[in-house]
């Protein structure tokens, strides 16, 4: 089944030894029955199992409880996207309108342009940001001593605990029009600096902005990896004449591939997610003609319309999307001999 | 420099003067790119008003020292409210969280328990879509949670990542501790509360943290359901008055504690309100910093 190894391609725990779970007091319970085996069905009767994890039970049921409230309920609501859904008559009362706003959604330029800004912010990141937390890695790792190593992982792990609105704003303080450096150009008497607002400049912003948030985040997995890998390779390597180019090339990437082609497929299955805030935040300042990604879309469709059904319609097509991409970029890592996000059955 | 370099392995070279320079500097690039705005952000937020006024905006340099900016915003105004209301969602959200949290990982630790598959595959399978804002929103509003501060809470008490965190960190215990325990007789509950928490501080530390800052920098949740301004979080108000600009000068805002006396500049209390939304984070985060490693990786891979 669908146990989930979720970002690393580590080895897999091994299976944990078959274990007994003493029957408190009672002799423990003979063999372990873990899923899918036939043992399931010749271990202790279902009153029997039940008297004993009652308590168990109990303490999943307030996180169950939210999720199936929280998450599962509201995915039971997209069905409003099949209908022409208004607030006063509810889901049951609102009248069924078939595949229209499918229609409505498919024939709309904006939610096109959405699209098409997803994707493109999508593929900057991935050429743009995707290889910073690498070669981050490789250079912090390269740091012998313990303690300057520590500071200074904990400044670049910092800026990804600051939430966007702080980020953005960090940013407009310091490069926008009325920022530090326009201060200073201004006071030199040039221009100052428009970037904050200009759309050409708009996918240099926010892949800055993420870079400047989540590079030093993203540098733990690969860090954890560079760790792993066995000094004593480098240490016959650099014996046998080869250089610290030569080692980084044959040893220290090699060591990492795993969990880049990992990540790289991750992302893939993710590409419609660039996020929502950032470009909310944004939107303004820059345009909706560069800034709409598919989340601020469904948003201000909504919102500015007081159109339920057009906005859930685009999230449910986003959705399914998304989920086909997880499961194909699982089926891709898979097939590359890696444990994706979920192992297979 | 040379602490930079100590310790190097027997069979490694030492590296050439200028590439030892390249990656000092290199590096203190990247260190300093990530602090500088945070400095001129506090720096100007504590500067006297004569300092902003000649710096014609931000200050680089300290002249002075002043609280003021400080004293404005938590003489009772929009930004204290604001403040609390953080502060409060953030530590009740927590708790909730870390709660349902620990206890879900617990129950779906035990190898054979009854229907632990299947709920712990109701659990996974909210990694795989979510729910969508819109559905979601009418939820939230049919449940009559709009503009109430538990609507910033329980549509995201449950993070299903930290909740598998958590459980591949209990599952990876000695199981004997419980089996022993379980045969003196000892109810689940106080196995968990005596023996596996005092066990898991690390992760429990690392998984509040990043719930916590979750609820801290919660800004999108708010936008939706907060409807009414005196029940705004900080990242709102951060928004309206710094990122937007709106001016916070009128004693309604600040509060009426400073009527009549000077006030900072506009620009310090806005730096003031920065500092504000970053420094809980900034000073939390080293305590937990050692266990991220071992709380993400080890969560990650044995998912």
């Amino acid at each position: 089944m669908t146990e989930r190894t979720a970002t690393t391609s580590k080895t897999p725990p091994p299976s944990p030894a078959p274990r007994r779970r003493g029957g408190r007091g009672r002799p423990p319970v003979v063999p372990d029955h873990r899923g899918g085996r036939p043992s399931v069905r010749s271990g202790p009767s279902l009153p029997a199992r039940l008297r004993r994890d009652w308590q168990l039970l109990l303490m999943t049921l307030p996180a169950i409880g939210l999720l199936a409230v929280f998450h599962y309920t509201p995915t039971l609501g997209n069905i409003i996207a099949f209908q022409e859904y208004n607030p006063w008559d509810g889901v049951l009362g609102s009248p069924w309108v078939g595949l229209a706003q499918f229609e409505r959604l498919f024939t709309d330029p904006r939610f096109w342009s959405a699209v098409g800004n997803t994707l493109t912010i999508a593929a900057v990141q991935l050429v743009f940001f995707f290889p910073i937390p690498i070669a981050l890695a490789i250079l912090l790792d390269s740091v012998l001593s313990p303690r300057m190593r520590l500071v200074l992982q904990s400044i670049v792990y910092m800026p990804h605990f600051f939430s966007w609105v702080l980020v953005v704003t960090l940013f407009q303080q310091i490069l926008g029009g009325a920022g530090l450096f326009s201060q200073m150009l201004r006071q030199n008497g040039h221009a100052p600096l428009e970037i904050m607002t200009d759309p050409d400049a708009f996918l240099f912003v926010v892949t800055s902005q993420m870079i400047w948030k989540d590079a030093g985040w993203g540098t733990i997995i690969f860090l954890a990896a560079l760790a792993a890998v066995n000094q004593n390779l480098y240490e016959s390597a650099a014996v046998d004449g080869a250089g610290r180019w030569r080692r980084m090339w044959h040893i220290t990437l090699p060591g990492l591939r795993p969990v880049i082609i990992l990540l790289l497929i991750l992302k893939l299955g993710d590409i419609l997610n660039v996020g929502f805030e950032q470009f909310y935040l944004q939107r303004d300042a820059f345009g909706s003609n560069v800034s709409e990604v598919l989340d601020t879309f469904i948003y201000h469709q909504t919102l500015v319309t007081g159109n339920f059904s057009a906005g859930a319609v685009a999230g449910l097509v986003k959705g399914v999307v998304g989920l086909i991409l997880i499961l194909l970029a699982n089926k891709l890592a898979h097939k590359m001999g890696e444990h994706g996000i979920y192992r297979r059955a | 420099m040379s602490t930079l370099f100590k310790d190097r392995p027997v069979w490694a070279e030492r590296p050439s003067l200028p590439a030892r320079a390249a990656k000092s500097t290199t590096l203190a690039a990247i260190a300093v790119v990530i602090v500088f705005p945070l400095y001129v952000v506090i720096l100007t937020s504590l500067s006297p008003a004569a300092a902003v006024n000649s710096a014609g905006g931000l200050v680089l340099v300290p002249q002075g020292i002043s609280f003021q900016a400080y004293a404005d915003l938590f003489g009772g105004g929009v930004v204290t409210r604001a403040v609390l209301v953080s502060l409060g969602v953030t530590a009740v959200g927590t708790l909730v969280s870390l709660v349902a949290t620990v206890l879900a990982a617990y129950g779906l630790s035990q190898p054979g328990s009854l229907w632990h598959r299947p709920l712990l595959f109701a659990v996974l399978l909210t990694f795989l879509f979510a729910p969508g804002m819109i559905p979601l929103y009418l939820l939230v509003s049919d449940l009559g949670m709009i503009d109430s501060y538990w609507s910033l809470i329980l549509p995201t008490a449950v993070n299903a990542f930290n909740l598998v965190v958590m459980r591949a960190f209990f599952m990876n215990l000695p199981q004997e501790i419980g089996d022993s325990a379980r045969v003196d007789g000892a109810s689940e509950w106080t196995i968990l509360t005596r023996l596996v928490l005092p066990m898991s501080k690390g992760v429990t530390a690392v998984v509040g943290l990043f719930y916590a800052v979750g609820y801290w920098n919660a800004f999108f949740n708010a936008i939706l359901y907060i409807n009414d301004n005196a029940k705004w979080p900080l990242q709102l108000v951060l928004r309206q008055y710094v990122q937007q600009g709106q001016q916070l000068s009128s004693s309604s805002v600040i509060g009426n504690a400073v009527q009549g006396t000077a006030s900072a500049p506009n620009l310090a209390i806005q730096m003031a309100i920065v500092v504000v939304a970053l420094v809980p984070v900034t000073f939390v985060y080293p305590l937990v910093q050692k266990h991220f490693t071992k709380g993400v990786i080890i969560g990650a891979v044995k998912g």
